[in-house]
């Protein structure tokens, strides 16, 4: 078995970031999913958006320097995560594809074993 | 005996890599056991003589030493006698043709995984299930060795690091997996059929390589009516491969072909494909472009060709795979069906389309049509536009020879 990390990235500026009612209908999505897939899933949260964000990078004299926002700034954010076992990428991509992301989608890593 | 396994080396790496993947499951282990096996062979061979299936000892050898390594791997650290090297009676009779084929289809769908760019599926085909060398493989897509090489080191590596299984996809999955090795084998073929750039149109040993390849997803799927489109396709295609080169070298086209020279076994061995392809609702696109080659390869001449089938052929095809490409087809076989006017009143409604507009046989069909309506001036300027796009040297030679035979008075500085 092996274990991989499910980015899920969205358009913060997608609606279902500020109504209530849409946020509500995705908390249901991912209760389903974990309902679904709870064998497999070893982890995951979903995280407050970038405007909450804050980058550490050394400038050119290795000096730490604190930023506001995220690191990369692109049109579908990192709002969240999964951590699942699968016996292959086949079997991960089967579960991932379950992942709700609405306004986005989602990539799969596979975690170095330790 | 030298000869006798660089013979062996040829025809049979990709079987024995493919069985050999299956008990390693990565194939640069595979490869090394491979080559193992190669060498136990030159030593063996010349004390023993070459065995009756070549094949099948390279097989069973290089799955031992395969499993030999796994077994110390395995027992590393532990302080156990090795009891067994013996291989196990279920694994050494999987050399059996069955299992050999059911190894190569399990690497094919690997080399095509969907999470492999496309670029790296064809090379991970062309090297693991066809036995190309990585320079041939290089040389087949006009790059650098060592460019080559790192493409398909990081391709391997994927496959290691994300667990890509070496199965074959379950049946859900199966038309969306098979599609895509079917692109890679048909990519496989068209580069080969029209090399994109340098001194030869057609290359046949990636041809050849293609059209092997689909004969054994023929017969290992034979159940699956694409599969047995695109081996039409490139069957029906090939049978025209005598006709299509002149003796210079220079391309003979479709209309000028000799068609006596059209080999005719494999014709009818791709009609009868055809036929069983299209019975797939909605047929898939590579059937649909098999049975244009099949309306060319039954008409008895040019000028005698069914145009409108065939327009009416593109017309599903453009239903099922939108592209410029194919509507530019579709507008030439109009022009043959209806007179150079519709043809090229069809072609200018594709004018601005941004593929087309670098596409050499855009402006050659454009050429064409305007030569024939009398719009000689016109029809040079389009005639030069498409010899200033085109990289393949043969297909350059052939604008120039137009070009020559037409407008003799302002040939072109080219």
């Amino acid at each position: 078995m092996s274990e991989y990390l499910v980015l899920i990235y969205q358009d913060e500026k997608d609606p279902w970031w500020s109504d209530p009612a849409t946020e509500q209908k995705m908390m249901q999505q991912h209760q389903a999913f974990g309902e679904k897939h709870g064998a497999s899933i070893r982890g995951g949260n979903a995280l407050h958006a970038t405007h909450a964000a804050t980058s550490i990078r050394p400038d050119k004299n290795g000096k730490m320097t604190v930023t506001d926002g995220a690191f990369v700034e692109t049109k579908e954010a990192l709002g969240g995560y999964y951590v699942i076992e699968a016996a292959d990428l086949d079997e991960a991509l089967a579960i991932a594809k379950d992942v709700p992301a609405p306004g986005g989608g989602v990539e799969v890593r596979p975690i170095m074993p330790t | 005996m030298e000869f006798a396994v660089a013979e062996a080396h040829r025809n049979e790496w990709a079987f024995v890599l493919a069985a050999t993947v299956r008990v390693t499951r990565d194939i640069d282990r595979a490869e090394e056991c491979v080559q193992e096996a190669y060498a136990r062979a030159l030593a063996d061979w010349k004390r023993h003589g070459v065995p009756l299936r070549p094949g099948a000892w390279l097989t069973t050898v290089s799955r031992r030493i395969a499993i030999d390594s796994q077994r110390r791997h395995e027992t590393q650290g532990r302080v156990l006698p090795l009891l067994i090297s013996q291989v196990d009676e279920r694994e050494s009779s999987s050399t059996e043709t069955e299992a050999i084929s059911d190894d190569r289809l399990r690497l094919i769908f690997t080399c095509c995984h969907p999470s492999l760019n496309f670029e790296s599926q064809v090379a991970l085909t062309l090297r693991y299930v066809c036995g190309l060398t990585t320079p041939e493989v290089a040389r087949a897509f006009l790059v650098k060795e060592s460019t080559m090489a790192a493409r398909l080191t990081r391709a391997k590596k994927k496959i290691t690091l994300a667990h890509i299984p070496y199965q074959v996809p379950s049946a859900e999955e199966l038309p969306e997996r098979i599609d895509a090795v079917l692109d890679v084998v048909h990519l496989v073929f068209t580069t080969g059929h029209t090399a994109p750039s340098g001194e030869s149109l057609v290359r046949d040993d990636l041809t050849q390589r293609a059209l092997q390849l689909a004969r054994m997803l023929r017969d290992l799927l034979p159940e699956d009516l694409t599969v047995a489109g695109l081996l039409a396709l490139i069957i029906l295609s090939d049978a025209r491969r005598n006709a299509r080169i002149a003796e210079d070298g220079s391309i003979i086209l479709l209309s000028d072909q000799d068609r006596t020279k059209w080999d005719r076994q494999s014709i009818n061995e791709g009609l009868v494909l055809v036929g069983e392809s299209l019975a797939r609702r909605p047929p898939a696109r590579f059937s649909l472009m098999a049975a244009i080659a099949a309306v060319h390869a039954q008409a008895p001449s040019y000028s005698d060709t069914d145009w409108r089938e065939i327009v009416s052929i593109y017309d599903s095809l453009l239903l099922t795979w939108p592209s410029p490409v194919v509507a530019l087809n579709r507008a030439v076989a109009l022009g043959f069906a209806d007179g150079p006017a519709v043809g090229l009143a069809a072609l200018d409604e594709l004018a601005g389309n941004a593929t087309l507009a670098n596409y050499p046989y855009y402006s050659s069909a454009r050429a064409e049509f305007l030569r024939r309506l009398g719009r000689l001036a016109e029809a040079r300027t389009a005639y030069v536009h498409a010899l200033q796009i085109t990289e393949n040297e043969v297909e350059r030679a052939f604008l120039k020879k137009q070009l020559d035979r037409y407008f003799k008075e302002f040939s072109p500085r080219t």
